[in-house]
């Protein structure tokens, strides 16, 4: 019997998995992707907002605000990168000024720290604001972080004390018996967290009528490359209207630049195809930015973002079964609010339920090997200790094959080509793995026997292996 | 701290050129850091014929060109590979050198930037639709199946008419992959004529002129692609779409100078080319860094890079020799028709030849060139911009110039 089965293995459910960790509990996670972080948490703005912005009252609003303030020592726990670089938002027009006002309001009342610019002060900073940009409302407290490398960190960690994770596995059926649940026939567990995402309503449908529904909302990006001279260096908002925070720029940990998100219901929670919003998107960047170098876009993607009908995060036992924790319609802030959520759900609903004890022994991840944030000395060092570190794989991002084998041969390690892509970067720079991706498919293969034939892209059914080439070569 | 007079950054045809050019102009101190098991870089994979006609004056696969180029400086005494190996940082004149030794600090009397390029990705032009496994540039595509020897798709469509993706026609559908068409922006192919003729007619493969891939679509991997027609001013024409079903997606749509090792330099790009601005010595605008090959700009034919390698390695032994006296600066003022230009300036004391392409079809034209003391027209027929054009202009022609020279195409 398992104490506590986590459904979905994205920010909120590791980041849960990892707080468990600590306890002598028995905790799995399924996941039904093949890698963790492959929903929301892989495709988004990849920042923590300061909480300015949440309506009043709502737990988005709470855990936004609450989230901000732990993430630094959340990332510096994980060993991940944060990097607070501040946000402006920016207003074009008077009733654009007025909107910024009430956010001060809002930023007083919730002591999010602010500072009010004129447009002229906004573009002493960051030269490529519009010429129509009037005023800014400063947020220092605003940071990015690399969202999917949280979740990774926190899995592994997890894993690294007990914490078990099944990826592949969907749950089809679970069925409620005395004070129990059974999990597709075959796992018995005591709990169970919903951190299912979009699917979080059909796993509920499961047990009973889902209170809430999901809809699906589709948001689409621009990635522009980290060459020459940065385009900005804050987080530009421009001012919020009903439907959402609008389109950002985001200056990444690895100072790419993200450009979006638009925000359209889809039908199909699966699918993250990019379209029309791309173009809504450039059109929208204009009002607020200048001389976005799209010349140097490298990629484009689309995140899906569970947005549940009753317009805020849905976090609470069931009223209906006992010991069934709803953690749903997790939608922006839901980035900036995980840590906080997790800290909530484990202390409030999770840990009164058992009686237990902190472990005595807690085993701490190693960080990724990362040769960029090394001086040319400790390369140095590094290589003479194992000459894999000397060998250039990704020339775009400058990632050597001791840094790829490191992320394969650890717990919760990359299996496919996007999951050694998100968590050591080989592929995500101007040739997009153009020269590197096959060098890739070569240490899968060699390192974790995996058959070429096997390997795939990203998801179960993507090989990228169609059939021999006739001739002996 | 190792010293050399010229370090090479790229062993490709461009690298082992300059190598034979500086070292037949009497350097013998000479490094050239690739990043490959080997040399020859990209010809490697270049399975193909074709290679060869005006250097070896025979026809030869690229392995085969590689290696007899090689045959001419592996015997010289002076010239030194260094494998496994890549330039990871350039400070003034001294590289940085990744590779199973350590990091490796080489200070060179002067560099040649032989990096090569390398494919636009379908990121760069923000392709629409599925996130699915079976989009491959052609060059990966001919990677994977010339080095690692798999197909990465058996029913291809491919977008864009540049000569990988002709080649890659051909080469997959002798390997017995269904090669459905290929798809061109623009109202001409982008390949050379006898790319055409051999990879796509040869074997009754459709070419769709003026038109492009509106999005692609498949869970997992790619099942179908919309192709949609443009207009004259390449717009797309709505209602002309067609879906096409295929497992795989070529892209042919532009190759791109690899110069991020420069770019915080200093050394001024050219906005055109995407490689530096050079002289006609090939000195980029940061003294005693050099660029050749397709880092400088994108070549047809690697017989061009090799022999403009070739005159760079011995401008870079010159420049090494303390022969730098250079006269006042001439620029390339372009007109209509001409797309780029290098050299983009020049001094003056030797004829130049100076090689460019134009912008669009010219059935029957002339180049016309005007200066001071220069008003000269070059008749050249059939000129297409896939094809790199060469125009010499003889010492006695500069002699008077004053500052530019202009060039225009006149139909």
């Amino acid at each position: 019997m398992i104490d506590v089965t986590i459904i979905g293995a994205g920010i909120c459910g590791t980041l849960i998995a990892h707080k468990l960790s600590k306890y002598n509990l028995s905790v799995l996670v399924l996941e039904k992707a093949n890698d963790v972080a492959s929903g929301a948490t892989g495709a988004n703005s990849a920042m923590v907002h300061s909480g300015h912005d949440p309506k009043p009252g709502t737990l988005k609003c709470k855990y936004n605000l609450l989230g901000n303030r732990m993430y630094k020592d959340v990332c510096a726990d994980l060993k991940v990168d944060y990097d607070p670089i501040g946000a402006y938002v920016v207003a074009t027009t008077l009733e654009e000024e007025q909107k910024l006002d009430e956010l001060i309001n809002q930023c007083i009342e919730r002591k999010v720290p602010y500072e009010l610019l004129t447009g002229d002060e906004a573009r002493n900073n960051e030269p490529n604001l519009s010429d129509d940009v009037t005023k800014a409302l400063s947020l220092p407290t605003t940071a990015v972080v690399t969202p999917w490398l949280v979740a990774m960190a926190a899995m592994e960690e997890s894993m690294l004390n007990d914490v078990e994770l099944k990826l592949n596995y969907e749950v089809k059926k679970i069925e409620r018996k005395d004070d129990y649940f059974i999990i597709n026939d075959e796992i018995e567990t005591k709990l169970i967290i919903n951190c299912a995402g979009s699917h979080c309503d059909d796993i509920t449908n499961m047990l009973r009528v889902s209170p809430y529904k999901v809809e699906t909302k589709k948001g689409e990006y621009y990635v522009i490359d980290h060459t020459g001279k940065q385009l900005v260096h804050h987080v530009i908002y421009p001012v919020p209207t009903a439907k959402g925070k609008g389109v950002l720029a985001v200056p990444t940990v690895h100072h790419n630049i993200l450009i979006g998100p638009n925000s359209d219901y889809i039908d199909d929670k699966d699918d993250v195809s990019t379209g029309s919003g791309l173009d809504y998107v450039k059109k929208e960047i204009a009002k607020t930015i200048k001389n976005v170098p799209f010349n140097k876009m490298i990629h484009t993607f689309a995140g899906n973002r569970p947005h549940i009908d009753l317009n805020d995060f849905y976090i609470q036992k069931d009223d209906e079964i006992e010991n069934f924790i709803h953690v749903a319609g997790i939608e922006s802030p839901g980035i900036s609010a995980a840590p906080a959520i997790a800290e909530d759900v484990v202390e409030t609903m999770v840990l009164p339920k058992f009686s237990t004890s902190i472990k005595q022994e807690y085993v701490k991840r190693k960080p990724y090997i990362n040769m960029k944030k090394m001086s040319n000395e400790e390369k140095d060092a590094l290589i003479k200790k194992d000459p894999d570190f000397g060998k250039l794989i990704c020339r775009c991002e400058k990632v050597s094959l001791g840094e790829i084998k490191d992320v394969i041969n650890r717990k919760c390690g990359a299996t496919t080509i996007k999951g050694v892509k998100m968590r050591c970067r080989p592929g995500m720079g101007r040739c997009q793995g153009g020269f590197c991706e096959p060098e890739v498919v070569k240490i899968i293969n060699k390192h974790l026997d995996q058959k070429i034939e096997d390997i795939k892209l990203d998801k179960n059914n993507s090989q990228i292996f169609c059939a021999y080439a006739k001739e002996d070569l | 701290m190792r010293k050399t007079d010229l370090l090479i950054i790229g062993g490709g045809s461009a690298g082992i050129a300059a190598a034979l050019g500086a070292h037949d102009n009497g350097i013998k101190d000479i490094i050239i850091v690739e990043r490959d098991f080997e040399y020859g870089g990209i010809l490697q994979q270049c399975i193909h014929n074709g290679f060869g006609l005006h250097t070896f004056k025979e026809e030869l696969s690229g392995p085969a060109y590689a290696e007899k180029y090689y045959a001419l400086i592996k015997d010289k005494e002076g010239i030194k590979f260094m494998y496994n190996a890549a330039v990871i940082e350039i400070k003034d004149k001294i590289a940085i050198v990744q590779c199973a030794e350590g990091l490796i600090n080489i200070e060179a009397k002067a560099i040649v930037l032989a990096t090569g390029c390398r494919e636009r990705p379908a990121g760069a032009i923000g392709l629409k639709g599925d996130r699915c496994e079976g989009v491959y540039t052609a060059g990966t595509a001919q990677r994977y199946l010339n080095k690692e020897g798999f197909l990465v798709g058996k029913k291809i469509f491919i977008l864009g008419s540049g000569d990988i993706g002709l080649i890659m026609a051909r080469r997959m559908t002798l390997e017995g992959a269904k090669v459905i068409g290929v798809a061109e922006l623009q109202p001409y192919s982008n390949g050379l004529a006898r790319n055409i003729k051999q990879c796509l007619e040869d074997f009754d493969i459709p070419l769709y002129l003026s038109h492009t891939v509106e999005s692609i679509h498949g869970k997992g991997r790619l099942q179908s692609i919309t192709l949609i027609s443009v207009d004259d001013k390449l717009q797309k024409i709505q209602g002309s779409e067609q879906e096409i079903e295929c497992d795989c997606l070529l892209l042919s749509i532009g190759l791109i100078p690899e110069n991020t090792l420069v770019e915080d330099l200093g050394v001024t790009l050219d906005k055109r080319t995407k490689g530096a601005v050079v002289d006609e010595t090939y000195m980029t605008s940061v003294d005693g860094i050099f660029a050749c090959g397709n880092a400088l700009h994108v070549h047809d034919l690697v017989d061009y890079v090799s022999i403009e390698a070739k005159k760079c390695g011995k401008a870079a032994a010159d420049y090494i020799k303390g022969n730098k006296s250079k006269t006042e600066k001439q620029i390339n003022v372009l007109g209509n028709g001409i797309s780029y230009m290098v050299p983009q300036y020049f001094h003056l004391g030797e004829g130049i030849e100076f090689s460019f392409r134009v912008n669009k079809v010219f059935k029957q034209c002339k180049i016309h060139v005007t200066g001071v003391g220069i008003d000269k027209y070059v008749n050249k027929l059939g000129i297409v911009p896939s094809e790199m054009q060469k125009v010499l202009i003889k010492k006695e022609e500069l002699a008077n110039l004053n500052g530019e020279l202009h060039w225009e195409v006149i139909e």
